[in-house]
């Protein structure tokens, strides 16, 4: 069975029921009509010009990972800390985020496999408020370093990410260090740290645990900055150059190892697990 | 000249009061003497209560008052003996952040801090304390320098961010971000830190990674501006102080939430109306704070420091 059969067979019922075959989508690049079904079984990337669309916390382990994967329990933190409002209550913007999500918050993690190579690996959503970095998104990501460093398996995390949760104020920022100190302890430990930046990372996440991988890989067109763009450009009123915060123009300035496309994630951070992963020959 | 806040007006047309009747009177009226002294006990108390009640939008007006000390005032009246030193070696000497060895009550340290400068020439050369890269590369080449020479490490943030331009990005601002934090939390010395102005969002705890955080009773510290904060979530820029309010800027808050551990008080009506007694007051502050944590193992700093910011917000 191939991989991609694979991936087909572990798309859930209700994945399969929502994505009936006479429905259409439109590539948002090349505005090219895709069968939805054929878009799906391709990774969710469009057949005809190999635009990376967002995805899931679910369709990326199910796309990473080998069947079998377990997803570990959301640790439990302090919620709306500030009681923060805007124009709306910041529990509002969260009960109506989690009724589109599967999730709690926007950082899953699961334990399995990549082709037989043990994994603990992190997912942010972007489709959850925007990906953004507060207590849960945190604590989740520690507790998937802790979970390596208990295990003695490679960390992998796929960040998508607006930036902070303002709605957590401060403590959002202080998620900076937090997880810094994370990453440096499964330094200490040797254990492979590897990211995946994915459209779009930004802001306090890039400043944070999404630059500080031993191997830095995006996949292709994503944006990644720490700036917002329209926040440049605002500050020195120039047009703001071609491919600009893109995977491609951040490899050509020297900032990540390599762009990957979404079909050869599997086989690449598997190559690369085989020269990282602790206990390997 | 004094220059008065939008919300000082009061102060400031009591003080215009005075200035009128000593010009018109010199000194020879004992009637106006009277008058005056009386005018200025008034303005003494208004701005007593004023200081005493300010909003967090207007803590963000006096963290950012353009008199306000800077890195530079700091170092002259709160430190001996800055050695400055320059350059990230790789790329270029960033001047909005500044660091060199000193002598704090003695003791030598490593004193990095971001400067905003104080006069159109200067804040150009500074970047209005908005660091690049090379910035963040320069911070973490002297803590590498201080750490393998034993030397205790004192930061001074004051950044409303890091800078948000092309160049900035295509050299790695984030990158040099995430470095200098995980500098903060490898080093094996002290590491003290100081807000003194405004603590902005990632620039800011790029410096802030610290053992002990102190800050400046009228300083603010966020994780972002409150124009963007409210520019994002309530559409406009002009609801700023609503979002300084919900963000909850301010000291008291932060030491409440275990962010920052001691506030340092400022000279009455702001640390910009007595720069000299301001920073004589957030050094001996430093001073102490350094004076706890000199002597304890590199391992033990550490993992302190590193459980410090598990801890925070759980
Ligand atoms: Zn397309």
């Amino acid at each position: 069975m191939s991989w991609l059969d694979r991936v087909r067979n572990t798309l859930p019922f209700l994945a399969r029921r929502e994505v009936p075959e006479n429905l259409w989508i439109k590539c948002p690049r090349c505005d090219e009509m895709v069968f939805t079904r054929e878009y799906a079984e391709n990774l969710s990337v469009c057949p005809r010009c190999d635009h990376h669309g967002r995805i899931g916390a679910d369709e990326r382990l199910r796309q990473v990972l080998d069947e079998g994967f377990a997803l570990l329990p959301t640790p439990a933190v302090r919620e709306d800390p500030l009681k923060f409002r805007d124009q709306k209550r910041y529990t509002e913007r969260l009960k109506q985020a989690r009724a589109k999500s599967a999730h709690a918050d926007a950082f899953v993690v699961a334990v399995g496999a990549i082709e037989g190579r043990p994994a603990t690996v992190g997912v942010q959503d972007f489709g959850f408020m925007g990906g953004s970095m507060g207590l849960a998104v945190g604590a989740a990501f520690c507790a998937g370093a802790d979970d390596a460093l208990r295990n003695r398996r490679p960390y992998i995390v796929f960040t998508a990410a607006g930036g902070a949760r303002m709605q957590e104020g401060i403590l959002s920022l202080m998620q900076m260090p937090k997880t810094t100190v994370m990453v440096r302890r499964l330094r200490e430990a040797g254990l492979p740290y590897i990211v995946v930046l994915t459209d779009p990372t930004t802001g306090g996440v890039t400043a944070s645990y999404a630059m500080l991988g031993d191997v830095q890989i995006a996949e292709p067109g994503a944006l990644i900055g720490f700036a917002g763009q329209r926040v440049i450009q605002e500050t020195i009123r120039e047009k703001l150059p071609e491919n600009f915060q893109r995977a491609e123009y951040l490899l050509e300035h020297g900032m990540i190892d390599m762009v990957v496309k979404r079909s050869e994630l599997r086989p690449t951070l598997a190559r690369i697990l085989d020269y990282l992963a602790p206990h390997t020959g | 000249m004094q220059s008065f806040l939008e919300f000082e007006k009061p102060v400031a047309q009591l003080q215009a009061r005075i200035e009128e009747l000593r010009a018109a009177g010199g000194a020879c009226s004992a009637d106006i003497e009277d008058e005056v002294s009386q005018l200025e006990a008034k303005s003494h108390e208004l701005l007593v209560r004023t200081y005493a009640n300010l909003t967090p939008w207007q803590k963000t007006q006096v963290a950012r008052h353009p008199r306000r000390p800077h890195f530079a005032d700091l170092v002259a009246h709160g430190f001996e003996d800055f050695v400055p030193l320059a350059g990230d070696r790789a790329f270029a000497d960033d001047q909005a952040i500044l660091g060199g060895f000193a002598r704090l009550q003695g003791r030598r340290i490593m004193l990095i801090g971001h400067e905003k400068g104080h006069d159109t020439q200067s804040r150009v050369r500074h970047n209005f304390g908005m660091a690049k890269p090379e910035g963040y590369r320069k911070a973490i080449r002297l803590m590498d320098l201080a750490g393998r020479f034993g030397l205790p490490v004192v930061t001074l943030v004051d950044t409303s961010g890091a800078f948000p331009g092309v160049e900035a990005e295509e050299r790695g601002q984030a990158e040099a971000i995430a470095r200098c934090t995980e500098a903060c939390l490898a080093l094996p010395v002290p590491l003290v830190a100081a807000v003194v102005g405004e603590g902005g969002s990632g620039g800011a705890v790029a410096l802030a990674s610290a053992d002990r955080v102190l800050m400046f009773e009228h300083a603010v510290y966020s994780v972002i501006s409150p124009e963007g904060c409210a520019s994002i979530l309530w559409r406009t820029a002009e609801k700023a102080p609503d979002a300084a309010e919900a963000m909850k800027v301010g000291a008291k808050d932060l030491l409440q939430a275990g962010v920052i551990d001691r506030i340092v008080d400022e000279p009455l009506g702001g640390a910009h109306r007595d720069p000299v007694a301001a920073a004589v007051s957030m050094a001996s502050a430093i001073a102490e704070e350094l004076g706890a944590l000199v002597g304890l193992a590199p391992s033990t700093l550490r993992r302190n420091r590193e459980d410090r910011f598990l801890r925070i917000g759980g």
